[in-house]
């Protein structure tokens, strides 16, 4: 559903929706995929990403989305000497990570350490600051930083749903939608929650605690 | 929201209202969130549009690659040409000035998208320059705007990768157009017809930045892009009708970004990118860039 405020808007620090806002938000999942700034990083741009990248500052976008900084941050100008004043070991890389149209031609592939959290995830800017996440630990997801998401990978045992679901229920937390996917039958499933209310930190410990989850983050809601 | 500018156009005569108001109430529908709510986060937009203005023409601001910047100011205090004194000059610069805070990686608001952020607050705010509006008024104009763009998104593309340039400074003037003309006093109808208007003079419109980069010629499209919408509120205030309606000139200018060669959608690779000297400077700068 398109709205009027993504039309005026977003509010952002330029120069592109996509290769500057997108970038960071990219890296803002990142960021909440290790519940915090990774302490390690590798960043690989693809296709025109790798190309202009850097004279749109999507580097600097993408690791002040890393250090939790939102598209309208002016510290993003100042992103990488951030980085490097904090010991950050954030590296780049350009490569190829496929061919169009399969792959976008603004993809980055980030891999992001933090304590004893590492997640990788495939993402792509598809202009005007839209973004989506198509895979995450290599399973094929669909996140687009639109809803307040909640990621998780559990053990694909029955009823598991219907706990979730119960849960956040509970709390006040209304589901938008909901995708399950797996690498193969009977094995872990990986689900991508989006709801309309901020999930609080108990809902959190509440997912974590039920058995056969394995782990489970929130994705902020970006911009709107 | 609306899918056409003729059914949004239909619901505001048959209830007597703006466009704006129509396009609040299904705003406030398809998001759940009060009117009032809306209102503010579009008077926040107005806010932040104002300070890129204000930073524009007053900063000494220069790109990451140095194509551009300084170029607001010389329309804010330089020699006059043919339209001293004129709003048009106001409009000009406020554009460009918007354009270079974004390349500076500046704050502004993308509306539609960062490169073709400057045409709306340019037209809006170079109007403002002259003449007394109230928020209220600018607010109604932003959520026209706003509308316009949906609309655009919906029926053909708002991003110059995928439509070139007429998907983005093009939008962009359509939506500023149909904006103005509310602003003024314009009827839906007539904002309908400025909408047209506006989008039939960019049709067909290149994405060609130097090097990829949202400076050159971007800044001075979103100047040209406010001219070409300054003059369709002229002409529709003026009474002037466009025959094709808005709707289907948006749909054209789909089909023929659609159809346009990968060459002339944001990827350096036609256009003015493509001659001797853009291929020349975008390939100093990036190495200029890379130093830094
Ligand atoms: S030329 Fe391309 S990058 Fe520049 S404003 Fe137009 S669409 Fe945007």
């Amino acid at each position: 559903m398109v709205s009027l405020l993504d039309i005026i808007g977003p509010v952002m620090v330029g120069p592109s929706s996509s290769h500057t806002a997108g970038a960071c938000r990219l890296g803002l999942i990142a960021h909440d995929l290790v519940a915090g700034t990774p302490e390690r990083a590798l960043i690989e741009l693809h296709g025109s990403f790798a190309r202009t990248g850097e004279g749109h500052g999507t580097d600097k976008a993408i690791v002040g989305g890393l250090l939790g900084f939102r598209p309208d941050d002016e510290r993003l100008r100042e992103a990488l000497q951030i980085m490097e004043k904090e010991g950050l070991d954030y590296r780049f890389e350009k490569t190829t990570l496929g061919e169009e149209p399969e792959v976008h031609p603004n993809t980055v592939r980030i891999t992001v350490h933090r304590a004893h959290r590492h997640h990788v995830m495939l993402g792509a800017s598809l202009g005007a600051g839209r973004i989506r996440v198509s895979e995450i630990d290599g399973y094929p997801v669909e996140v687009d930083g639109s809803h307040h998401t909640i990621v998780m990978v559990a053990e694909d045992v029955k009823g598991s749903i219907a706990r979730i679901a119960g849960i956040l229920s509970e709390a006040d937390v209304n589901i938008a939608t909901l995708r399950l996917s797996r690498k193969h039958r009977g094995g872990d499933a990986f689900m991508v929650i989006e709801v309309d209310d901020r999930p609080t930190d108990e809902v959190g410990a509440a997912l974590k605690a039920l058995p056969w989850v394995r782990w489970t983050h929130r994705i902020e809601k970006v911009g709107g | 929201m609306y899918h056409s500018l003729h059914d949004a156009i239909a619901d505001a005569e048959a209830r007597g209202v703006s466009l704006a108001t129509a396009a609040l109430d299904i705003e406030a529908r398809d998001q759940g969130r009060p009117v009032a709510e809306i209102r503010e986060a579009l008077l926040r937009a107005l806010h932040v549009m104002r300070g890129a203005v204000e930073q524009g023409l007053t900063g000494d601001l220069r790109s990451n690659s140095g194509l551009v910047g300084g170029d607001a100011a010389k329309l804010r205090t330089g020699p006059e040409g043919p339209l001293a004194g004129t709003v048009f000059r106001e409009v000009l610069m406020r554009a460009i000035a918007v354009q270079e805070v974004n390349a500076a990686m500046g704050i502004i608001v993308a509306a539609p998208t960062a490169g073709g952020a400057g045409v709306l607050p340019g037209v809006l705010l170079g109007l403002a320059s002259k003449q007394q509006f109230s928020d209220h008024a600018m607010v109604d104009a932003l959520a026209t705007a706003g509308l316009i763009g949906a609309v655009v998104a919906q029926r053909a593309s708002l991003s110059g990768a995928e439509g070139g340039c007429q998907a983005e400074t093009g939008a962009a003037a359509g939506m500023a157009a149909g904006a103005a003309t509310q602003l003024l006093g314009g009827t839906p109808a007539q904002v309908g017809h400025a909408v047209a208007l506006a989008q039939q003079g960019t049709l067909g419109l290149v994405c060609d930045p130097l090097g990829g980069l949202v400076e050159l010629p971007c800044v001075f499209r979103n100047a040209t892009g406010a001219a070409i919408a300054l003059a369709a509120v002229e002409m529709a205030i003026a009474g002037i009708t466009f025959a094709i309606p808005a709707d289907e000139v948006i749909d054209t200018m789909g089909e023929i970004g659609r159809e346009m060669d990968v060459r002339y959608r944001e990827t350096a690779g036609g256009g003015l990118a493509a001659t001797p000297t853009g291929r020349r400077l975008a390939k100093e700068r990036l190495t200029q860039i890379k130093r830094a």
